[in-house]
């Protein structure tokens, strides 16, 4: 068994708490063992990386050093591409100025550890073939877009991972579950991010486009593996309509809880009716469909 | 020996960090120096005639100049103490300039440094031997490879002059990029009626001889004296035989190739004849589409070949040609756009390069001249120019300007608006870069007289909306972001280097930058010619530039051409390898390591074999010199005492 260290990060233990469930679930399915860092803390975020970028580099790296340290893992997988980005940036910072850096963990640390995320651990570490021998409920017939967002494969030297601009690694794990992934035009196009807060108009205009490009492209669900693009996605998606005036009605789900149902685990340890804007009509099968 | 040492102030250049007059005065402790001085620009005409002088009045037998690099005067002070009556090798230039007194503002230090390489250069001039050189007749024939206007140009120029040239073709007719242009910036003139005369004077040219469809396979020898291997690729049509009619075109039954002088909007047929004024209009089969060659069955094509030319079990052919100096105007190739996923290019089909759009907007292209987008071959309404795709951009690894694409853009919007007054044209450009002779004017005409949109900045993504393609992208002069739906997106592809430009630069022994562009000798005062003696440039080959100054650069390397052929012999140098027969154990080695093919076995009369120089075809690299075992190879004028005086003068 493959073991890999884990940092959930803070979204993932309340708002995102499916993503959660529906990694670990999935991991364990494909044969992933999942050690979640001992005593994680704060991946920096905005806040820290704005005060100091130092300071922010180190709060993401303390949990890169536990990580090298107590588990002796040399990957830390993390969900969340906000929390992925600040352990990239942990490693720039560390690679930088490795004295300061070190000074302020208190740790012995050497730098040899490799964030990624679920997204590179599936399509990258596990690989599409292994996913699709293990397919019992294919969705077949069912038509969903990826919508991959703006971090995941972006900046390009950051992320190494998949095509900045037409990225696909989710489009061969849909396929591989047996969904049907027609073209997205709007698979990286920005969802608003944190002004869902702040500017509200932002994110009714600009996730409001992605959901009509999904409508036009004929997908009866968005998938995606981001927890600020699923919020803006799904749980706006109401604000979105009064914004524009529309009335979509689009599942939002994240691809482990497609990939989830496809290998056979429950839809209630997949956190299925966690997602505001109902799913259930993806999974209605018909018993043709079952194979196993 | 008599040895004299002048220390070259250069202005500032070197005087300013080095303290030339105590290296001068230092210069005199050293063994053998009876005269050192320093002086203000040696190289000057005064500088050279102190030389001159100082041999004469001191009975001077060698001199060392301490001045810039090697590279920039060493052969104007050579030909200064020849012209004084010394042999050109009983001199030496010690670099303080390069190697030091740009190097670091330390006066002190470089000082002692520049008194140090001055000591190296004396102690190696004192085991210098004078070296000769002899005279080898030049072959007064000339390659040209490629047949784009650059080549086309160099190589009726030279025919003009008389020369006999070689011209070699990759594809199976000449005219290279040009020939798809339906019309050229700033004076919008056809471009197939001002280029297809040249190319039927290259044809009907006796002087000329055309190798189309042929690859240079290998290239040896040296200036006055090249001999290339071109491979002739099997067209499995004999062209003695074609008449060019096209009535097999007519007939196959494989349609389904790709049209590469089409950009690939159209398709075309296994036996092919690119366009109607191909050079030489003769039929190529391509193999990978010939339902014969593929599957055994079909051969209409020789059925309907009235002079019987289809020759199925024709075989690639390698031809020798010896010539005495090369042009090389390989040309280029045009970036990928679909390298940029938010372009959509290669997955949209109404989002076109720059020269797909050529295709379209020449009357001899698949539209027939119409504006039509490949789509649904709809008139467009909308269309959006997108500048720079593969241009000054460092993250695709293009940081260069392509030179041509702001031209050809205004050209192509003015065409639109010429053909569909009622069609929108806009222009997404970073700068307008129009520096040439009625460019700027002609972009403006675009603008005011033609009404073709321009904004300034980036497109940043465009995506289908129904049949509508959706630019989205930012206004930068009005700090907004736009949306237009378009109809058709032109992406002004880049220049980059012709595929293959590194192989075939390999094979001629030239430089090339990481680009794949061919080095000039010189970025400014040496733009046609290589560092390698006799290999000439034109054209985009050495970097992006616009058809007039293409024709210019093969023009020029003509000219160089016949300034190379106006003697009857060369000079050969003399510092080449030589071998110790005495020394020599015969284990090859050397004949292994030679990159240039110069060494050869040569039995002696008692049956032992020893290695042999062949001095015309030496380039001087010494890497036989580093690898013999028993040191029985040297390399004159920088043999190993020589080296190791040097060294020794610096560590003793």
């Amino acid at each position: 068994m493959k073991k890999i260290a884990y940092y959930p990060g803070c979204s993932l233990e309340k708002t995102a708490c499916e993503y959660d469930w529906s990694t670990r679930a999935v991991c364990a399915a494909l044969g992933v063992e999942l050690v979640e860092i001992p005593n994680w803390t704060c991946c920096g975020s905005t806040p820290s990386n704005a005060y100091d970028p130092l300071l922010g580099g180190a709060l993401a790296g303390r949990n890169l050093a536990i990580a090298e340290n107590q588990l002796g893992l040399d990957t830390v997988m993390t969900p969340c591409p906000s929390c992925l980005k600040s352990l990239k940036g942990a490693l720039k910072t560390y690679q930088k100025k490795p004295e300061a850096f070190l000074k302020i963990l208190d740790m012995p640390f050497s730098g040899n550890v490799r964030p990624i995320s679920v997204l590179q651990l599936l399509y990258e570490e596990v690989g599409v073939e292994a996913i699709r021998e293990k397919v019992i409920y294919p969705l077949t017939g069912r038509v969903i877009v990826p919508y991959y967002g703006c971090l995941l494969t972006r900046p390009p030297e950051f992320a190494d991972f998949d095509d900045p601009e037409n990225p696909i690694s989710m489009d061969k794990l849909l396929e591989a579950i047996g969904a049907t992934v027609p073209y997205f035009s709007h698979k990286t196009e920005c969802c608003g991010a944190s002004f869902g807060v702040t500017e509200k108009p932002v994110v009714g205009k600009l996730t409001g486009r992605i959901l009509e490009a999904a409508e036009q492209a004929g997908a009866e669900a968005i998938t995606l593996a981001c927890q600020m693009c699923q919020q803006n996605l799904d749980l706006r998606q109401g604000q979105v309509n009064k914004y524009g005036n529309t009335a979509f009605k689009i599942p939002i789900i994240y691809i482990t809880q497609l990939i989830g149902h496809a290998l056979g685990i429950d839809a209630k340890t997949l956190g299925i009716d966690k997602l505001i804007v109902n799913a259930d009509s993806l999974f209605e099968h018909k018993p043709s469909a079952l194979r196993a | 020996m008599r040895i004299g040492v002048f220390v070259c102030r250069c202005g500032t250049n070197i005087a300013g960090t080095v303290d030339t007059e105590a290296v001068a005065r230092q210069a005199l402790s050293y063994p053998d120096v009876v005269y050192a001085t320093d002086y203000m620009y040696t190289c000057s005409e005064p500088g050279q005639k102190e030389i001159q002088a100082a041999i004469k009045t001191h009975g001077l037998q060698g001199i060392v100049v301490a001045a810039c690099s090697p590279r920039m005067h060493e052969a104007t002070f050579r030909r200064a103490v020849e012209k004084a009556g010394l042999n050109r090798y009983m001199f030496e230039q010690a670099n303080i300039r390069e190697h030091c007194s740009w190097v670091s503002n330390d006066k002190k230090a470089n000082t002692i440094k520049a008194a140090d390489t001055v000591r190296m250069a004396v102690e190696k001039l004192r085991v210098n031997e004078p070296l000769f050189s002899s005279q080898v007749p030049i072959n007064k024939r000339v390659l040209v490879i490629g047949g784009g206007v650059a080549g086309i140009q160099a190589a009726l120029d030279c025919a003009d002059g008389g020369l006999d040239v070689v011209m070699v073709e990759r594809e199976s007719t000449i005219g290279g990029k040009m020939a798809k242009l339906d019309k050229t910036f700033p004076t919008i003139d056809c471009s197939s009626c001002i280029l297809g005369p040249k190319m039927v004077d290259v044809a009907q040219n006796e002087k000329i001889k055309l190798y189309a469809y042929s690859e240079i396979e290998a290239v040896s020898g040296y200036i006055g004296n090249f001999t290339v291997q071109i491979r002739k690729k099997a067209t499995y049509v004999d062209w003695n035989l074609c008449t060019g009619c096209g009535v097999c075109t007519e007939k196959c039954p494989s349609k389904k190739s790709y049209d590469k002088f089409n950009e690939g909007l159209a398709t075309t047929t296994a036996i092919n004849i690119p366009f109607p004024q191909a050079i030489p209009k003769k039929a190529v089969i391509d193999p990978k589409a010939c339902l014969y060659l593929t599957k055994g069955k079909c051969r209409l094509c020789e059925k309907v070949c009235q002079v019987k030319a289809i020759r199925f079990d024709m075989k690639d052919e390698i031809i020798t040609e010896e010539v005495g100096a090369i042009i090389t105007a390989t040309g280029y190739d045009l970036f990928d756009a679909s390298v940029y996923g938010e372009y959509g290019g290669g997955r949209y089909p109404d989002v076109i390069s720059a020269m797909q759009y050529e295709r379209i907007l020449s009357a001899a292209g698949p539209t027939g001249g119409h504006i039509r987008r490949p789509s649904d071959g709809k008139e467009p309404k909308d269309i959006v120019f997108i500048s720079c795709v593969g241009s000054r951009d460092p993250s695709v690894c293009r940081p260069y300007c392509s030179a041509v694409c702001c031209m050809y853009i205004a050209k192509q919007a003015t065409m639109t608006r010429d053909h569909l007054p009622d069609c929108n044209c806009y222009v997404s450009y970073m700068d307008i870069r129009a520096p040439g002779k009625n460019y700027d004017e002609f972009v403006r005409r675009a603008q005011e007289e033609y009404g073709v949109q321009y904004f300034r900045g980036r497109v940043g993504k465009v995506y289908p909306k129904g049949d509508k393609l959706i630019v989205q992208g930012a206004d930068t002069m009005l700090g907004a972001q736009i949306e237009i739906e378009a109809d058709l997106v032109v992406l002004a592809t880049g220049i980059e280097s012709a595929v293959g430009a590194e192989e075939l630069a390999e094979k001629l022994r030239i430089s090339y930058d990481q680009y794949g562009f061919f080095m000039e000798s010189h970025p400014k005062l040496r733009p046609v010619e290589t560092n390698t003696a006799g290999v000439f440039l034109a054209g985009v080959c050495q970097g992006p530039k616009d058809i007039p100054a293409s024709v210019g650069q093969g023009s020029a390397a003509a000219s160089k051409v016949q300034m190379l052929f106006s003697r009857d012999t060369i000079e050969t140098d003399p510092q080449v390898a030589m071998v110790n027969e005495l020394m020599c154990v015969g284990c090859g080695k050397c004949i292994d390591v030679c990159p240039f093919g110069a060494i050869q076995w040569k039995t002696l009369r008692d049956g032992s074999r020893k290695a042999q120089v062949l001095e015309s075809v030496c380039q001087g690299c010494g890497l036989c010199n580093a690898t013999c075992p028993p040191k029985a190879i040297q390399l004159r004028h920088c043999k190993d005492d020589q080296v190791l005086a040097a060294v020794n003068a610096l560590y003793a």
